[in-house]
């Protein structure tokens, strides 16, 4: 999607040019080779314990043995309610922002706001929260319904910062051609806005899922420490990440499943990231609004 | 009731939020499951929830154990407003918080550990209390190499931070730590990756992880070995127990767990990670 | 401009149920935060309305003392969060926004996929991981320059390693956008690559790049369980990067579910000046970001 529309910058330039080029490659090999470590410690500590019961069983032994089949199943859930509740309030709300009020205006300014000022609550704030208000006030208890909902609160920000930037780079030109040729705002929105900045809603996207699996100290307190398997979604439920922070640092002996669970996050989020991508690309191609 | 309709009524029950009513005679509604609550202490929580589990499947789909952490605070908290059957509280209990009533599940032991290449092999009361509250700032001083201490302490409000302090008569504000820590795996990983690392954890816990091999050594306190048998059989000076509170007199599946828990037959899951199973 | 002046352009029925539909998604979304504040407020006020100013004064940090003796003093703990996260920022930003140009730019085209992957793998790490990660090999490489390893320079690396995804993503967002035919104009200008990003691109892209440093800032302020486990948690004024530090987030993370009553209130005291914290950091960026 990207490479096909990417402008090529010509190489040549003087000297200046090339100090620049080195330095870029410098600082992304740096950048690369601490992330490579990163994710060696983490393969070369956990890579031991992956097989495919390690994905089908139920932990045993306080998870030092056994599987994580049903944290799976929770975090599945916690994930797929989370941006369910995120996705289109995120949309809806960006859109509002970017093209439905006046750009500047009040109303844009405070919301905005007061959106980046949520993405800056800790999560352990988020975690008491969403225990004091879903947990306790709307009488979810502790479940996978209150831990996504309180994730989709987090996620929230993110989602529309990045997809109302996105929307906003579009050029006017395309808003005023539309406009030239009588097409409402809602209809221009959705069928030209919204495919040009793809990209951005996609970076969201993956910002957000992100931040889901991601997330510890909220879920402790929302869906809480129960590692069976879920009944439904008002049923408690560890996330992967829990159950990793429990591993290592609550339970003597957990620290190599807690690196096998690791990985199993990671390829989790290489897995959806990569899916997400395949999809957008071929609903993209599929309206003709990719260059 | 086939399964699936067994399985809906659940969920609705659940969705109510109502999954807290307990009958007060398990023979009553067979057929419906109840749930009990367990909040508090994340040293216990483990250990709950791997007893929840055998208590289920004793049990065979009547009654679902919820284990969640929180800390000891919110174990007595919970118990007390009832959000919560059963409290996991990891300290003896204070006071002020006589009006529960407690169960002894477990004890527990907090011993000193060194990293596996500190020559030191033994302190005196003296000693520690010297290293702790920074009078004595290098290894030097107690027959180690020369280097200066790294203080590994434990957050406020800690249960092994009490024990410990109350043990060596000092108080929380005349240690000088160079690092504080949450949960006794931290403290283990700390210390061991620090040669000159000093501090204390859950004897349990310490133990376990020394045999699985990770580079620390357990430190006795007056010449008795720090070990789970040790503590096992009282001659370990520094310990705490591990309780269950409730608001009131337990009854119904409150009751049933408890006593289940405590019974020898869990002993084995007690032992499993690494405490000292209580006699009921 | 044409777009918002002239409504009567557009089947006026359609869009402004819609808008009024998207504003009010826009509305929801922002009230969250009032219903935090609020919370936040209430658990705070025992301590704000006891405790008052000796939350910032009080000599040392030890809220569970006996009876009377608590001390409340919150300080120390804030600089630590103000330098954990404002050394992560500066270290992030210029990071963040190279290698966001190097993908766009300067890497042939697979290069920058498997790039952008592995940076993409990263933001989905949990702070568990880079805690353990900077717990078990970073601050014992630290010690060995300066015990004891658990520092301030190990927060400010891995907080900037967490927060480096997000600003690199959302500048690469911003770049992509700028339009290719300013770009393709000023090549055929003759202008060099550096050139052109420097002049082009990267003022094009401003408040994309503004958008990610803030989003990337919040979320170190807002970062709990990483430096938990790798800042060293003393409360102290760090006077050196090799110092350890409490943050304000690992201040509640350590002691929340072990604190009673003044002590618990005290620690949502220190969650409501995270968050007023976070509005000025906001008001900041609001005006540096400003479309000129």
């Amino acid at each position: 999607m990207k490479s096909t529309s990417r402008v090529q910058l010509p190489t040549s330039g003087g000297q200046g040019e090339l100090a620049v080029t080195v330095v870029m490659w410098l600082v992304a090999s740096l950048v690369a080779m601490i992330l490579i470590g990163i994710v060696g410690d983490l393969v070369w500590h956990g890579i031991g314990g992956l097989r495919w019961s390690f994905l089908a069983d139920s932990p045993a032994r306080a998870g030092r043995s056994g599987g994580i089949a049903p944290i799976l199943v929770s975090t599945l859930l916690i994930l797929a309610i989370a941006m369910a509740v995120a996705l289109p309030l995120g949309l809806a709300a960006a859109i509002g922002l970017s093209d439905f009020s006046r750009r500047g205006g009040a109303f844009a300014s405070i919301v905005g706001r007061t959106l980046d000022v949520l993405a800056a609550v800790p999560s352990i704030v988020f975690g008491l929260f969403g225990n004091a208000v879903f947990c306790g006030w709307m009488g979810l208890g502790y479940s996978l319904l209150a831990g996504g909902l309180t994730l989709a609160c987090m996620v929230l920000p993110i989602l529309v910062r990045t997809i109302e930037a996105s929307l906003r780079s579009v050029p006017d030109d395309y808003r005023v051609a539309a406009a030239s040729l009588g097409i409402s705002r809602t209809r221009a929105t959705w069928s030209v806005l919204l495919p040009r900045a793809s990209a951005g809603i996609v970076v969201g996207w993956v910002l957000g899922i992100g931040r889901v699996l991601a997330e510890t100290a909220a879920l402790l307190f929302t869906s809480g420490y129960v590692d069976r398997m879920p009944r439904g979604i008002t049923d408690s439920g560890r996330s992967l990440s829990v159950h990793i922070y429990d591993l290592s640092m609550n339970i003597p002996g957990g620290t190599a499943n807690a690196y096998t669970a690791s990985l199993v996050l990671v390829g989790m989020l290489l897995l959806i990231n990569g899916m997400t991508r395949v999809t957008v690309h071929v609903c993209l191609r599929g309206s003709g609004a990719s260059e | 009731m086939s399964k699936r309709l067994h399985g809906i009524v659940c969920l609705i029950l659940l969705a109510a939020g109502c999954g807290r009513e307990l009958p007060s005679d398990p023979n009553i509604m067979p057929g419906l499951s109840s749930t009990l609550e367990i909040t508090g202490s994340s040293t216990i929580a483990p250990l709950a929830s791997e007893i929840g589990k055998r208590f289920e499947d004793e049990h065979r789909g009547r009654i679902r154990v919820n284990v969640q952490m929180g800390g000891s605070s919110r174990g007595i908290a919970d118990a007390r407003s009832a959000m919560a059957d059963i409290g996991m509280v990891s300290r003896d209990l204070n006071l002020d918080e006589t009006d529960l009533k407690h169960f002894e599940l477990a004890r527990d032991g907090v011993c000193i550990i060194l990293h596996a290449d500190n020559p030191v092999r033994e302190l005196s009361r003296e000693q520690v209390a010297g290293l702790f509250t920074g009078k004595i700032r290098n290894w030097n001083e107690v027959g180690g190499s020369d280097a200066d201490v790294i203080i590994v302490n434990k957050a406020e409000g800690r249960s092994t931070l009490e024990v410990f302090t109350e043990f060596f008569r000092i108080t929380p504000q005349q240690i000088v730590a160079d690092i504080v820590i949450g949960d006794n795996e931290q403290g283990v990983k700390t210390v061991s990756t620090l040669v000159h690392a000093i501090g204390y954890v859950s004897v349990g816990t310490a133990q376990y992880d020394r045999d699985a091999g990770v580079p620390i050594r357990l430190l006795g306190i007056d010449g008795v070995e720090a070990s789970v048998a040790t503590v096992a059989d009282g001659t370990f000076p520094m310990s705490r127990t591990l309780n269950w509170v409730t608001k009131d007199e337990p009854t119904g599946w409150t009751r049933l767990f408890i006593e289940f828990s405590t019974s020898p037959a869990q002993h084995d899951l007690v032992r499993e990670l690494a405490f000292v199973p209580s006699e009921s | 401009m044409i777009w918002f002046g002239s409504w009567h352009l557009f089947r006026p029925n359609l869009d402004a149920q819609v808008g009024s539909g998207l504003r009010l998604a826009a509305i929801a979304a922002s009230s969250l935060v009032l219903l935090i504040v609020s919370f936040l407020a209430h658990e705070s006020w025992p301590a704000i309305s006891s405790l008052g100013s000796r939350m910032v004064t009080d000599a040392s940090w030890h809220p569970s003392a006996k009876a009377s003796e608590g001390t409340f003093g919150m300080w120390p703990i804030v600089v630590g969060t103000l330098v954990v996260t404002g050394g992560a920022v500066m270290l992030a930003s210029p990071l963040g926004v190279v290698s966001a140009v190097f993908a766009e730019f300067y890497a042939p085209p697979h290069v920058a996929v498997m790039f952008r992957g592995l940076i993409e793998l990263l933001a989905g790490i949990p702070s568990v991981v880079f805690g353990l990660w900077g717990l078990m090999v970073l601050a014992p490489l630290i010690a060995r320059v300066s015990p004891p390893g658990q520092s301030l320079l190990a927060g400010v690396v891995i907080v900037t390693l967490m927060i480096l995804p997000t600003v690199m993503l959302v500048t690469g967002s911003a770049l992509e956008s700028v339009p290719r035919e300013r770009v393709r104009g000023a090549v055929a200008l003759g202008m060099g690559r550096f050139a052109v990003i420097r002049h082009v691109v990267i003022p094009g892209a401003r408040a994309g790049i503004v958008t990610g440093m803030l989003l990337g800032a919040t979320r170190a302020m807002g970062e709990t369980m990483a430096v938990l486990m790798v800042c060293g948690n003393v409360v102290k004024i760090p006077r050196g990067v090799f110092d350890p530090v409490r943050t304000l987030t690992a201040n509640m993370a350590l002691e929340m579910g072990y604190a009673l009553d003044l002590h618990r209130s005290a620690l949502y005291t220190s969650g409501l000046a995270l968050l007023v914290t976070s509005m000025g950091l906001v008001a900041c960026a609001q005006w540096l970001g400003r479309e000129s």
